[in-house]
């Protein structure tokens, strides 16, 4: 039943993705890679990994569709230009049989893998009471690979800058994005209204939970950004523009806390990001705070994309 | 192990995606479905092991996948404001 079941959802995915690669138009290619993300999510529910699943739900199909979808909106015509760079059917040909090795590689890899497999499951479990943190992967994320965490709370601030600065000259200073009218009545209208005060608790509790369950800042700061997405789409929250001090803050709030936390460990424990014994929880919980500040502000700005309004 | 072979396929689609589309858009979507056919590799090989480790990694990947695609977009159409072209074709007749 269960191999049934990992079978037809193994093909779901596959054939959502190789329809998504076929189909001619930019729109309903979006609408295939969404439901791709979606599929793909419960495929990690499948092996297990909660946490990945919920991300993946949150970012790959949820945020990414966004942005792709404000990209599709944007992108208009180009259709011969297209059709003239692309490669005649013999590079196809070759190209297939290139990628189809690749696939078969890995497939061989994948059938060849050691027994019994390498793990660092026991040392992970091992240390955890220290940690006083109860699930795993928070307490991976936040202090066996600490460091990868802070850089990629790092990449989050560069990304929104790199996107800022793709703003022309003359409208730099201004509200990210695009303005969107009030929405006094409609769907989104009404869902901007009733979600968020759920959404934001919800949120709030997911970052929460991290600790001791799946979860954690990254989903729970995606499900922050979507509500202030939502609100921001039906016109009833105006991002602040980027020369806003507080939204500048809130951006970096989350690695500089990260980083503040990482330079006190020299003063109170022995070295960077090291946690002293029995401060470990109240210090994960600060980081894990402020990070689900700073990755909700980011992942708006990224969806909203470089400023495009009128200054202030 | 299903999904080891779900992910090497998915690997190939997205890499064929990428080679043979030359839509800036589609090669985004190629690049991400290749990207979820790595993660998935990934995590297919970690969960044998009944790792806590690569399963965080992966997290850290989607997230930092994302801040990735946002920019590849930005750029997409910062490119098509400014020249129109919604290709990186080299022109072959002069304008």
């Amino acid at each position: 039943m269960s191999l049934l079941l990992d079978l037809l959802l193994g093909l779901a995915v596959l054939g959502v993705a190789g329809w998504t690669l076929a189909v001619r138009g930019n729109f309903p290619a979006v609408i295939g890679f969404v439901a791709y993300g979606l599929l793909l999510a419960l495929v990690w529910v499948r092996l297990g990994a909660v946490d990945v699943a919920l991300t993946e739900a949150a970012l790959g199909a949820g945020a990414t569709g966004v942005i792709l979808l404000f990209a599709v909106v944007r992108l208009r015509g180009g259709r011969a230009e297209i059709d003239a760079a692309t490669p005649g059917p013999r590079q196809r040909i070759a190209a297939g049989l290139l990628c189809a090795m690749v696939g078969l590689a890995l497939a061989v890899a994948v059938l060849n893998l050691p027994n019994p497999a390498p793990s660092q499951a026991a040392a992970v479990a091992r240390h955890l009471p220290e940690l006083g943190v109860a699930n795993p992967v928070t307490g991976v994320l936040m202090a066996y690979r600490g460091l990868d965490t802070l850089l990629e709370a790092v990449v989050l601030v560069f990304a929104v800058l790199a996107i800022w600065s793709m703003a022309p000259d003359r409208r730099w200073g201004a509200v990210p994005g695009p303005v969107f009218p009030v929405q006094s009545s409609g769907p989104v209208s009404l869902l901007a209204r009733l979600l968020p005060p759920v959404g934001i608790v919800i949120g709030i509790y997911v970052a929460w939970v991290g600790a001791d369950a799946p979860g954690g800042k990254f989903q729970g700061g995606t499900i922050l950004a979507a509500m202030g997405i939502l609100t921001w789409v039906a016109g009833l929250w105006r991002l602040p523009p980027v020369a806003s001090r507080g939204l500048r803050w809130a951006v970096v709030a989350g690695p500089l806390a990260f980083i503040g936390v990482g330079l006190l460990g020299f003063v109170i424990a022995d070295g960077f990001l090291a946690y002293p014994p029995g401060f470990a929880k109240p210090l994960i919980l600060l980081i894990e705070a402020a990070m689900t500040l700073s990755v909700a502000a980011a992942l708006v700005l990224m969806v909203a994309g470089p400023p495009e309004g009128r200054r202030e | 192990m299903i999904y080891g072979l779900v992910a090497s396929a998915l690997v190939a689609l997205g890499l064929y995606g990428l080679v043979t589309q030359s839509a800036l858009l589609r090669k985004v979507l190629a690049f991400n479905l290749l990207g979820g056919g790595v993660f998935l590799l990934f995590g297919v090989v970690a969960r044998r092991g009944g790792d806590a480790v690569p399963e965080a990694l992966v997290i850290t990947g989607l997230v930092v996948a994302f801040a990735a695609t946002a920019l590849a977009l930005v750029l997409v159409l910062r490119l098509f404001q400014i020249t129109g072209a919604a290709t990186i074709a080299e022109d072959e007749t002069p304008r």
